[in-house]
Protein backbone atom coordinates (compact mmCIF):
# COMPACT_ATOMS: atom_id res chain seq x y z
CA UNK A 1 0.00 0.00 0.00
CA UNK A 2 3.02 2.24 0.26
CA UNK A 3 4.58 1.42 -3.08
CA UNK A 4 5.38 4.47 -5.14
CA UNK A 5 4.73 4.99 -8.81
CA UNK A 6 6.86 6.79 -11.41
CA UNK A 7 10.45 5.92 -10.53
CA UNK A 8 12.97 8.69 -11.24
CA UNK A 9 15.76 8.31 -13.80
CA UNK A 10 19.28 7.87 -12.47
CA UNK A 11 21.58 10.88 -13.09
CA UNK A 12 23.69 8.73 -15.43
CA UNK A 13 20.71 7.84 -17.61
CA UNK A 14 19.62 11.48 -17.78
CA UNK A 15 22.82 12.35 -19.67
CA UNK A 16 22.45 9.56 -22.22
CA UNK A 17 19.80 11.32 -24.34
CA UNK A 18 21.62 14.71 -24.68
CA UNK A 19 24.90 12.89 -25.39
CA UNK A 20 23.18 10.84 -28.08
CA UNK A 21 21.67 14.03 -29.56
CA UNK A 22 25.07 15.73 -29.78
CA UNK A 23 26.64 12.59 -31.27
CA UNK A 24 23.87 12.49 -33.93
CA UNK A 25 24.54 16.15 -34.80
CA UNK A 26 28.27 15.50 -35.17
CA UNK A 27 27.45 12.45 -37.30
CA UNK A 28 25.25 14.48 -39.67
CA UNK A 29 27.99 17.12 -39.87
CA UNK A 30 30.61 14.53 -40.82
CA UNK A 31 28.38 12.76 -43.35
CA UNK A 32 27.49 16.13 -44.96
CA UNK A 33 31.18 17.05 -45.13
CA UNK A 34 32.05 13.70 -46.70
CA UNK A 35 29.24 13.86 -49.29
CA UNK A 36 30.27 17.37 -50.39
CA UNK A 37 33.98 16.55 -50.45
CA UNK A 38 33.53 13.45 -52.64
CA UNK A 39 31.17 15.37 -54.94
CA UNK A 40 27.89 13.56 -54.26
CA UNK A 41 26.40 16.94 -53.24
CA UNK A 42 27.23 19.96 -55.39
CA UNK A 43 29.30 22.40 -53.26
CA UNK A 44 27.82 25.35 -55.21
CA UNK A 45 24.37 24.42 -53.84
CA UNK A 46 25.32 23.16 -50.36
CA UNK A 47 28.64 24.37 -49.01
CA UNK A 48 30.71 21.94 -46.90
CA UNK A 49 29.81 22.19 -43.18
CA UNK A 50 33.46 23.09 -42.37
CA UNK A 51 33.13 26.16 -44.64
CA UNK A 52 29.87 27.13 -42.89
CA UNK A 53 31.65 26.84 -39.53
CA UNK A 54 34.48 28.99 -40.87
CA UNK A 55 32.08 31.75 -41.94
CA UNK A 56 30.64 32.23 -38.42
CA UNK A 57 33.45 34.58 -37.43
CA UNK A 58 32.89 36.64 -40.58
CA UNK A 59 29.11 37.06 -40.16
CA UNK A 60 29.59 37.92 -36.49
CA UNK A 61 32.19 40.61 -37.16
CA UNK A 62 31.01 41.97 -40.52
CA UNK A 63 27.25 41.38 -40.65
CA UNK A 64 26.19 42.40 -37.11
CA UNK A 65 24.59 39.01 -36.67
CA UNK A 66 24.05 39.40 -32.90
CA UNK A 67 22.01 42.58 -33.24
CA UNK A 68 19.99 40.90 -36.02
CA UNK A 69 19.57 37.84 -33.79
CA UNK A 70 18.25 40.10 -31.04
CA UNK A 71 15.94 41.85 -33.50
CA UNK A 72 14.37 38.57 -34.66
CA UNK A 73 14.26 37.23 -31.09
CA UNK A 74 12.46 40.40 -29.93
CA UNK A 75 9.90 40.05 -32.74
CA UNK A 76 9.37 36.42 -31.71
CA UNK A 77 9.08 37.35 -28.05
CA UNK A 78 6.43 40.03 -28.69
CA UNK A 79 4.53 37.77 -31.12
CA UNK A 80 4.84 34.89 -28.61
CA UNK A 81 3.41 36.95 -25.75
CA UNK A 82 0.58 38.21 -27.97
CA UNK A 83 -0.35 34.80 -29.32
CA UNK A 84 -0.27 33.27 -25.83
CA UNK A 85 -2.52 35.96 -24.36
CA UNK A 86 -4.95 36.21 -27.27
CA UNK A 87 -4.84 32.49 -28.10
CA UNK A 88 -5.59 31.52 -24.51
CA UNK A 89 -8.39 34.08 -24.27
CA UNK A 90 -9.84 32.97 -27.63
CA UNK A 91 -9.67 29.30 -26.69
CA UNK A 92 -11.28 29.90 -23.31
CA UNK A 93 -14.10 31.95 -24.86
CA UNK A 94 -14.73 29.33 -27.51
CA UNK A 95 -14.79 26.60 -24.89
CA UNK A 96 -17.12 28.64 -22.69
CA UNK A 97 -19.56 29.57 -25.47
CA UNK A 98 -20.33 26.44 -27.45
CA UNK A 99 -22.12 28.37 -30.21
CA UNK A 100 -18.96 30.40 -30.80
CA UNK A 101 -16.92 27.20 -30.87
CA UNK A 102 -19.29 25.50 -33.31
CA UNK A 103 -19.27 28.60 -35.51
CA UNK A 104 -15.53 29.31 -35.54
CA UNK A 105 -13.45 26.23 -34.71
CA UNK A 106 -13.40 24.95 -38.30
CA UNK A 107 -12.26 28.35 -39.57
CA UNK A 108 -9.50 28.54 -37.00
CA UNK A 109 -8.35 25.03 -37.97
CA UNK A 110 -8.41 26.05 -41.65
CA UNK A 111 -6.37 29.14 -40.81
CA UNK A 112 -3.75 26.94 -39.13
CA UNK A 113 -3.25 25.07 -42.40
CA UNK A 114 -3.21 28.16 -44.66
CA UNK A 115 0.09 29.52 -46.07
CA UNK A 116 -0.31 32.79 -44.18
CA UNK A 117 3.11 34.09 -45.21
CA UNK A 118 1.52 34.95 -48.57
CA UNK A 119 -0.55 37.59 -46.77
CA UNK A 120 2.56 39.71 -46.16
CA UNK A 121 1.60 42.38 -48.76
CA UNK A 122 -1.56 43.12 -46.80
CA UNK A 123 0.32 43.67 -43.54
CA UNK A 124 3.03 45.57 -45.41
CA UNK A 125 0.36 48.02 -46.62
CA UNK A 126 -1.15 48.33 -43.14
CA UNK A 127 2.04 48.57 -41.03
CA UNK A 128 4.66 49.58 -43.61
CA UNK A 129 8.28 48.31 -43.48
CA UNK A 130 8.29 48.26 -39.68
CA UNK A 131 8.83 45.64 -37.00
CA UNK A 132 5.02 45.36 -36.61
CA UNK A 133 4.59 43.75 -40.03
CA UNK A 134 6.74 40.81 -38.90
CA UNK A 135 5.23 40.67 -35.41
CA UNK A 136 1.67 40.60 -36.74
CA UNK A 137 2.59 38.01 -39.37
CA UNK A 138 4.07 35.82 -36.61
CA UNK A 139 1.09 36.47 -34.34
CA UNK A 140 -1.53 35.60 -36.99
CA UNK A 141 0.32 32.44 -38.01
CA UNK A 142 0.91 31.25 -34.45
CA UNK A 143 -2.52 32.03 -33.07
CA UNK A 144 -4.61 29.07 -34.39
CA UNK A 145 -2.66 26.26 -32.67
CA UNK A 146 -2.85 28.06 -29.32
CA UNK A 147 -6.62 28.54 -29.67
CA UNK A 148 -7.19 24.96 -30.82
CA UNK A 149 -5.01 23.40 -28.14
CA UNK A 150 -6.61 25.56 -25.43
CA UNK A 151 -10.06 24.31 -26.49
CA UNK A 152 -8.76 20.74 -26.57
CA UNK A 153 -7.14 21.05 -23.15
CA UNK A 154 -10.29 22.45 -21.57
CA UNK A 155 -12.62 19.98 -23.29
CA UNK A 156 -10.56 16.95 -22.32
CA UNK A 157 -10.29 17.84 -18.65
CA UNK A 158 -11.38 14.70 -16.81
CA UNK A 159 -15.01 14.96 -15.80
CA UNK A 160 -14.29 13.70 -12.31
CA UNK A 161 -12.04 16.72 -11.64
CA UNK A 162 -14.82 19.06 -12.74
CA UNK A 163 -17.20 17.12 -10.48
CA UNK A 164 -14.80 17.49 -7.55
CA UNK A 165 -14.97 21.25 -8.14
CA UNK A 166 -18.76 21.11 -8.31
CA UNK A 167 -18.94 19.05 -5.12
CA UNK A 168 -17.01 21.83 -3.35
CA UNK A 169 -19.47 24.39 -4.74
CA UNK A 170 -16.91 26.23 -6.87
CA UNK A 171 -18.10 29.26 -8.80
CA UNK A 172 -17.52 29.33 -12.58
CA UNK A 173 -14.48 31.59 -12.07
CA UNK A 174 -13.00 29.32 -9.38
CA UNK A 175 -13.72 26.29 -11.53
CA UNK A 176 -11.70 27.93 -14.34
CA UNK A 177 -8.70 29.10 -12.30
CA UNK A 178 -8.47 26.15 -9.92
CA UNK A 179 -9.39 23.22 -12.14
CA UNK A 180 -9.86 23.79 -15.86
CA UNK A 181 -6.77 25.94 -16.48
CA UNK A 182 -4.27 23.86 -14.50
CA UNK A 183 -5.69 20.65 -15.98
CA UNK A 184 -5.43 22.05 -19.51
CA UNK A 185 -1.96 23.54 -19.05
CA UNK A 186 0.04 20.63 -20.57
CA UNK A 187 -2.06 20.76 -23.75
CA UNK A 188 -1.94 24.57 -23.85
CA UNK A 189 1.86 24.41 -23.73
CA UNK A 190 1.84 22.11 -26.75
CA UNK A 191 -0.19 24.82 -28.55
CA UNK A 192 2.19 27.59 -27.49
CA UNK A 193 5.19 25.57 -28.72
CA UNK A 194 3.51 25.00 -32.08
CA UNK A 195 2.46 28.65 -32.20
CA UNK A 196 6.03 29.80 -31.61
CA UNK A 197 7.33 27.54 -34.38
CA UNK A 198 4.75 28.95 -36.82
CA UNK A 199 5.53 32.49 -35.65
CA UNK A 200 9.29 32.10 -36.12
CA UNK A 201 8.89 30.61 -39.60
CA UNK A 202 6.61 33.45 -40.66
CA UNK A 203 8.69 36.20 -39.04
CA UNK A 204 11.92 35.07 -40.71
CA UNK A 205 10.05 34.44 -43.97
CA UNK A 206 8.59 37.95 -43.97
CA UNK A 207 11.96 39.50 -43.09
CA UNK A 208 13.38 37.61 -46.06
CA UNK A 209 10.59 38.72 -48.42
CA UNK A 210 10.51 42.41 -47.48
CA UNK A 211 14.28 42.74 -46.94
CA UNK A 212 13.87 44.26 -43.52
CA UNK A 213 14.63 43.33 -39.95
CA UNK A 214 16.84 40.67 -38.45
CA UNK A 215 18.07 37.26 -39.53
CA UNK A 216 15.65 36.84 -42.48
CA UNK A 217 16.93 40.09 -43.93
CA UNK A 218 20.55 38.95 -43.43
CA UNK A 219 19.81 35.59 -45.11
CA UNK A 220 18.28 37.40 -48.11
CA UNK A 221 21.30 39.72 -48.26
CA UNK A 222 23.86 36.93 -48.12
CA UNK A 223 21.93 34.81 -50.64
CA UNK A 224 21.83 37.72 -53.09
CA UNK A 225 25.60 38.02 -52.75
CA UNK A 226 25.85 34.26 -53.33
CA UNK A 227 27.61 33.87 -49.99
CA UNK A 228 26.32 30.36 -49.43
CA UNK A 229 28.44 29.54 -46.39
CA UNK A 230 27.33 32.81 -44.74
CA UNK A 231 23.68 32.07 -45.65
CA UNK A 232 23.81 28.66 -43.96
CA UNK A 233 25.62 30.14 -40.95
CA UNK A 234 22.82 32.74 -40.62
CA UNK A 235 20.25 29.91 -40.83
CA UNK A 236 22.06 28.33 -37.86
CA UNK A 237 21.29 31.50 -35.89
CA UNK A 238 17.59 31.16 -36.79
CA UNK A 239 17.76 27.65 -35.32
CA UNK A 240 19.42 29.18 -32.27
CA UNK A 241 16.44 31.54 -31.80
CA UNK A 242 14.17 28.50 -31.86
CA UNK A 243 16.38 26.62 -29.39
CA UNK A 244 16.47 29.61 -27.00
CA UNK A 245 12.67 29.91 -27.05
CA UNK A 246 12.22 26.20 -26.46
CA UNK A 247 14.55 26.25 -23.48
CA UNK A 248 12.82 29.31 -22.00
CA UNK A 249 9.39 27.77 -22.57
CA UNK A 250 10.49 24.53 -20.94
CA UNK A 251 11.70 26.47 -17.89
CA UNK A 252 8.38 28.34 -17.68
CA UNK A 253 6.47 25.07 -18.01
CA UNK A 254 8.56 23.40 -15.31
CA UNK A 255 7.95 26.37 -13.06
CA UNK A 256 4.20 26.33 -13.65
CA UNK A 257 3.78 22.57 -13.43
CA UNK A 258 6.68 21.06 -11.49
CA UNK A 259 4.85 17.72 -11.27
CA UNK A 260 5.23 17.30 -15.05
CA UNK A 261 8.91 16.59 -14.76
CA UNK A 262 8.45 13.89 -12.12
CA UNK B 1 -27.22 -2.47 16.87
CA UNK B 2 -30.30 -1.80 14.88
CA UNK B 3 -30.26 1.67 13.41
CA UNK B 4 -33.57 2.15 11.73
CA UNK B 5 -33.82 5.93 12.04
CA UNK B 6 -37.04 7.76 12.45
CA UNK B 7 -37.72 11.10 10.80
CA UNK B 8 -36.48 13.07 13.81
CA UNK B 9 -32.91 11.86 14.10
CA UNK B 10 -32.21 11.45 10.38
CA UNK B 11 -29.47 13.74 9.09
CA UNK B 12 -30.03 12.69 5.48
CA UNK B 13 -33.41 11.85 3.99
CA UNK B 14 -34.01 10.59 0.47
CA UNK B 15 -37.73 10.66 -0.37
CA UNK B 16 -39.38 9.14 -3.42
CA UNK B 17 -36.46 9.83 -5.74
CA UNK B 18 -37.08 8.90 -9.37
CA UNK B 19 -34.54 9.44 -12.16
CA UNK B 20 -35.34 8.91 -15.82
CA UNK B 21 -32.98 9.17 -18.78
CA UNK B 22 -33.70 9.49 -22.47
CA UNK B 23 -31.67 6.98 -24.46
CA UNK B 24 -31.65 6.07 -28.18
CA UNK B 25 -33.73 3.00 -27.22
CA UNK B 26 -36.27 5.19 -25.46
CA UNK B 27 -36.65 6.53 -21.91
CA UNK B 28 -35.37 4.37 -19.07
CA UNK B 29 -36.01 4.67 -15.36
CA UNK B 30 -32.65 4.36 -13.62
CA UNK B 31 -33.86 4.96 -10.07
CA UNK B 32 -37.47 4.32 -9.11
CA UNK B 33 -39.13 5.63 -5.98
CA UNK B 34 -36.14 5.25 -3.68
CA UNK B 35 -36.63 6.40 -0.10
CA UNK B 36 -34.41 5.94 2.96
CA UNK B 37 -32.97 7.87 5.86
CA UNK B 38 -29.51 8.00 7.41
CA UNK B 39 -28.99 8.75 11.07
CA UNK B 40 -26.25 10.92 12.56
CA UNK B 41 -23.04 8.87 12.89
CA UNK B 42 -24.45 5.92 10.98
CA UNK B 43 -22.59 4.00 8.26
CA UNK B 44 -25.02 3.00 5.53
CA UNK B 45 -24.03 1.16 2.37
CA UNK B 46 -26.04 1.01 -0.81
CA UNK B 47 -25.36 -2.19 -2.70
CA UNK B 48 -26.69 -3.48 -5.98
CA UNK B 49 -25.70 -5.10 -9.25
CA UNK B 50 -24.08 -3.12 -12.08
CA UNK B 51 -26.63 -0.92 -13.81
CA UNK B 52 -28.98 -0.64 -10.84
CA UNK B 53 -28.58 3.14 -10.58
CA UNK B 54 -26.20 3.28 -7.60
CA UNK B 55 -23.97 5.92 -9.15
CA UNK B 56 -27.02 7.85 -10.33
CA UNK B 57 -28.21 7.89 -6.73
CA UNK B 58 -24.74 9.07 -5.65
CA UNK B 59 -24.98 11.98 -8.10
CA UNK B 60 -28.51 12.86 -6.94
CA UNK B 61 -27.52 12.90 -3.26
CA UNK B 62 -24.33 14.81 -4.04
CA UNK B 63 -26.37 17.40 -5.96
CA UNK B 64 -24.57 16.74 -9.26
CA UNK B 65 -27.77 15.57 -10.95
CA UNK B 66 -30.68 17.95 -10.76
CA UNK B 67 -33.26 16.46 -13.13
CA UNK B 68 -34.99 14.05 -10.80
CA UNK B 69 -38.28 13.71 -9.00
CA UNK B 70 -38.45 13.43 -5.24
CA UNK B 71 -36.58 15.20 -2.49
CA UNK B 72 -33.16 14.91 -0.88
CA UNK B 73 -32.78 16.78 2.39
CA UNK B 74 -29.89 17.31 4.79
CA UNK B 75 -30.85 18.14 8.35
CA UNK B 76 -34.35 18.96 7.13
CA UNK B 77 -33.11 21.35 4.44
CA UNK B 78 -34.04 20.34 0.89
CA UNK B 79 -31.01 20.43 -1.38
CA UNK B 80 -31.07 21.41 -5.04
CA UNK B 81 -27.36 21.21 -5.84
CA UNK B 82 -24.03 20.41 -4.20
CA UNK B 83 -24.33 21.06 -0.46
CA UNK B 84 -21.50 22.05 1.90
CA UNK B 85 -22.65 19.40 4.38
CA UNK B 86 -21.99 16.59 1.93
CA UNK B 87 -18.42 15.60 1.08
CA UNK B 88 -17.97 13.37 -1.93
CA UNK B 89 -15.29 10.77 -2.68
CA UNK B 90 -15.40 9.56 -6.25
CA UNK B 91 -14.77 6.16 -7.78
CA UNK B 92 -12.27 7.48 -10.31
CA UNK B 93 -8.90 8.85 -9.33
CA UNK B 94 -9.69 12.46 -8.50
CA UNK B 95 -6.63 14.06 -6.95
CA UNK B 96 -5.32 17.19 -8.67
CA UNK B 97 -2.06 16.12 -10.34
CA UNK B 98 -0.72 19.69 -10.33
CA UNK B 99 -0.95 19.98 -6.53
CA UNK B 100 1.18 18.27 -3.90
CA UNK B 101 -0.52 15.97 -1.39
CA UNK B 102 -0.74 18.74 1.19
CA UNK B 103 -2.08 21.26 -1.33
CA UNK B 104 -4.66 18.72 -2.49
CA UNK B 105 -5.86 18.16 1.05
CA UNK B 106 -5.81 21.89 1.83
CA UNK B 107 -7.93 22.64 -1.27
CA UNK B 108 -11.33 22.97 0.49
CA UNK B 109 -9.72 25.04 3.25
CA UNK B 110 -8.25 27.39 0.63
CA UNK B 111 -11.75 27.85 -0.79
CA UNK B 112 -13.11 29.08 2.51
CA UNK B 113 -10.26 31.59 2.78
CA UNK B 114 -8.39 29.99 5.67
CA UNK B 115 -4.91 31.46 6.28
CA UNK B 116 -2.07 29.44 4.76
CA UNK B 117 -0.37 28.46 8.02
CA UNK B 118 -3.64 27.33 9.54
CA UNK B 119 -4.78 25.36 6.52
CA UNK B 120 -1.41 23.61 6.24
CA UNK B 121 -1.72 22.56 9.87
CA UNK B 122 -5.27 21.29 9.31
CA UNK B 123 -4.22 19.51 6.12
CA UNK B 124 -1.35 17.77 7.99
CA UNK B 125 -3.85 16.55 10.57
CA UNK B 126 -6.00 14.88 7.92
CA UNK B 127 -2.96 13.53 6.04
CA UNK B 128 -1.91 11.89 9.28
CA UNK B 129 -5.41 10.52 9.74
CA UNK B 130 -5.23 8.63 6.41
CA UNK B 131 -1.68 7.45 7.20
CA UNK B 132 0.24 9.48 4.64
CA UNK B 133 2.68 11.28 6.95
CA UNK B 134 5.90 12.00 5.12
CA UNK B 135 4.24 12.26 1.74
CA UNK B 136 3.01 15.86 2.12
CA UNK B 137 5.22 17.28 -0.61
CA UNK B 138 4.85 14.46 -3.11
CA UNK B 139 2.73 14.83 -6.23
CA UNK B 140 -0.07 12.33 -6.92
CA UNK B 141 1.88 11.00 -9.91
CA UNK B 142 4.48 9.74 -7.44
CA UNK B 143 1.96 7.77 -5.38
CA UNK B 144 0.23 4.40 -5.81
CA UNK B 145 -3.51 4.15 -6.59
CA UNK B 146 -4.39 3.33 -2.96
CA UNK B 147 -2.40 6.30 -1.68
CA UNK B 148 -4.07 8.64 -4.18
CA UNK B 149 -7.49 7.45 -3.03
CA UNK B 150 -6.45 8.21 0.56
CA UNK B 151 -5.46 11.72 -0.54
CA UNK B 152 -8.95 12.16 -2.03
CA UNK B 153 -10.48 10.90 1.21
CA UNK B 154 -8.34 13.28 3.29
CA UNK B 155 -9.28 16.19 1.02
CA UNK B 156 -12.98 15.46 1.49
CA UNK B 157 -12.57 14.99 5.25
CA UNK B 158 -10.72 18.33 5.44
CA UNK B 159 -13.92 20.06 4.37
CA UNK B 160 -15.45 18.56 7.54
CA UNK B 161 -18.67 17.42 5.91
CA UNK B 162 -21.61 16.27 8.01
CA UNK B 163 -22.11 13.41 5.59
CA UNK B 164 -19.34 11.52 3.81
CA UNK B 165 -20.65 10.21 0.50
CA UNK B 166 -18.43 7.67 -1.27
CA UNK B 167 -18.97 6.03 -4.64
CA UNK B 168 -17.03 2.75 -4.83
CA UNK B 169 -13.83 4.50 -3.74
CA UNK B 170 -11.81 1.28 -3.70
CA UNK B 171 -13.19 -0.27 -6.89
CA UNK B 172 -9.96 0.15 -8.85
CA UNK B 173 -7.74 -1.30 -6.12
CA UNK B 174 -6.58 -4.85 -5.50
CA UNK B 175 -8.35 -6.93 -2.82
CA UNK B 176 -5.66 -6.66 -0.10
CA UNK B 177 -5.37 -2.89 -0.49
CA UNK B 178 -9.14 -2.66 -0.50
CA UNK B 179 -9.42 -4.53 2.82
CA UNK B 180 -6.69 -2.45 4.43
CA UNK B 181 -8.23 0.78 3.19
CA UNK B 182 -11.57 -0.44 4.50
CA UNK B 183 -9.88 -0.71 7.92
CA UNK B 184 -8.64 2.84 7.56
CA UNK B 185 -12.07 4.17 6.63
CA UNK B 186 -13.66 2.31 9.55
CA UNK B 187 -11.08 3.67 11.94
CA UNK B 188 -11.64 7.23 10.70
CA UNK B 189 -15.42 6.85 10.72
CA UNK B 190 -15.32 5.62 14.30
CA UNK B 191 -12.85 8.31 15.36
CA UNK B 192 -14.88 11.16 13.85
CA UNK B 193 -18.29 9.53 14.35
CA UNK B 194 -18.69 10.44 10.71
CA UNK B 195 -22.06 9.83 9.06
CA UNK B 196 -21.15 7.85 5.96
CA UNK B 197 -23.02 6.68 2.90
CA UNK B 198 -21.06 4.19 0.81
CA UNK B 199 -22.13 3.16 -2.67
CA UNK B 200 -20.61 -0.21 -3.54
CA UNK B 201 -21.09 -3.47 -5.36
CA UNK B 202 -18.73 -5.32 -3.03
CA UNK B 203 -20.62 -7.35 -0.41
CA UNK B 204 -17.59 -7.98 1.84
CA UNK B 205 -16.75 -4.29 1.93
CA UNK B 206 -20.34 -3.36 2.71
CA UNK B 207 -20.72 -5.89 5.55
CA UNK B 208 -17.28 -5.06 6.98
CA UNK B 209 -18.11 -1.40 7.39
CA UNK B 210 -21.84 -0.83 7.62
CA UNK B 211 -24.48 -0.47 10.29
CA UNK B 212 -27.12 -1.05 7.64
CA UNK B 213 -27.03 -2.16 4.03
CA UNK B 214 -29.61 -1.06 1.49
CA UNK B 215 -29.94 -3.64 -1.27
CA UNK B 216 -31.15 -2.34 -4.63
CA UNK B 217 -32.89 -4.17 -7.43
CA UNK B 218 -31.60 -4.29 -10.98
CA UNK B 219 -33.05 -1.69 -13.35
CA UNK B 220 -35.13 0.16 -12.42
CA UNK B 221 -33.22 0.59 -9.16
CA UNK B 222 -35.58 0.23 -6.22
CA UNK B 223 -35.01 -0.51 -2.56
CA UNK B 224 -35.27 -4.30 -2.28
CA UNK B 225 -34.39 -4.64 1.38
CA UNK B 226 -32.54 -2.91 4.19
CA UNK B 227 -30.39 -5.27 6.27
CA UNK B 228 -29.19 -4.37 9.77
CA UNK B 229 -25.61 -5.51 10.41
CA UNK B 230 -25.38 -6.42 14.08
CA UNK B 231 -21.65 -7.02 14.26
CA UNK B 232 -19.62 -5.65 17.16
CA UNK B 233 -17.64 -2.42 16.84
CA UNK B 234 -14.89 -1.37 16.63
CA UNK B 235 -14.36 -3.55 13.58
CA UNK B 236 -11.30 -4.34 11.52
CA UNK B 237 -10.79 -6.47 8.42
CA UNK B 238 -10.29 -9.47 10.76
CA UNK B 239 -14.06 -9.60 11.12
CA UNK B 240 -14.31 -11.11 7.63
CA UNK B 241 -13.26 -14.48 9.15
CA UNK B 242 -16.16 -14.62 11.65
CA UNK B 243 -19.15 -16.90 11.20
CA UNK B 244 -21.62 -14.06 11.68
CA UNK B 245 -19.90 -12.09 8.93
CA UNK B 246 -20.23 -15.05 6.56
CA UNK B 247 -23.91 -15.26 7.43
CA UNK B 248 -24.51 -11.65 6.45
CA UNK B 249 -22.56 -12.05 3.23
CA UNK B 250 -24.65 -15.11 2.32
CA UNK B 251 -27.89 -13.33 3.18
CA UNK B 252 -27.07 -10.31 1.03
CA UNK B 253 -25.76 -12.45 -1.81
CA UNK B 254 -29.10 -14.31 -1.78
CA UNK B 255 -30.82 -10.99 -2.34
CA UNK B 256 -28.33 -9.83 -4.93
CA UNK B 257 -27.96 -13.04 -6.91
CA UNK B 258 -31.41 -12.79 -8.44
CA UNK B 259 -30.84 -9.13 -9.37
CA UNK B 260 -27.35 -9.75 -10.75
CA UNK B 261 -28.69 -12.63 -12.90
CA UNK B 262 -31.42 -10.39 -14.22
CA UNK B 263 -28.83 -7.76 -15.06
CA UNK B 264 -26.60 -10.25 -16.83
CA UNK B 265 -29.50 -11.63 -18.91
CA UNK B 266 -30.58 -8.12 -19.79
CA UNK B 267 -27.07 -7.20 -20.95
CA UNK B 268 -26.81 -10.38 -23.04
CA UNK B 269 -30.18 -9.68 -24.67
CA UNK B 270 -29.03 -6.12 -25.33
CA UNK B 271 -25.79 -7.32 -26.95
CA UNK B 272 -27.68 -9.85 -29.12
CA UNK B 273 -30.14 -7.18 -30.19
CA UNK B 274 -27.29 -4.88 -31.24
CA UNK B 275 -25.57 -7.74 -33.07
CA UNK B 276 -28.83 -8.45 -34.92
CA UNK B 277 -29.29 -4.80 -35.83
CA UNK B 278 -25.72 -4.35 -37.06
CA UNK B 279 -25.73 -7.55 -39.14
Amino acid sequence: MTDLAAPRLSPRRRFVAPAFGIAALVGVFLIGELLVQIGVINRFIVPPPSEVMGSFHRIVSEERVFSRFLFTATECLIAGIMLTVFGLAGGVLMHRFKLLQQACETWVAALAAAPLVLMYPLFLVIFGRTIWTMIIMGFVAGLPPVILKTIEGMSTTRKVLVNVGRSFNLSATQQFWKILLPAALPTIFVGVRLGLIFALINIVGTEFLINFGGLGHLIADLAERYDLAGTYAAICFVILVSVVFFIVLEKVERWLRPFGSR
Amino acid sequence: MSLAPNADDAILAVDDVVVRFDTPEGPITAVDDVSFKVRQGEFLSVIGPSGCGKSTLFNVIGGLLSHHDGVVSVGGETISGPHHSIGMVFQEESTFPWRTVIDNVAFPLELVGMRRAERMERARYFIGMVGLNGFENRYPGELSGGMRQRVSLARTLASEPKILLMDEPFAALDEQTRLLLGDKVLQIQQQLKQTTLLITHNITEAVQMSDRILVMTYRPGKVKRIVNIDLPRPRTSEIVTSVAFGGYVAKIWNDLREEASRGMKDEEAHALHHEGVSS
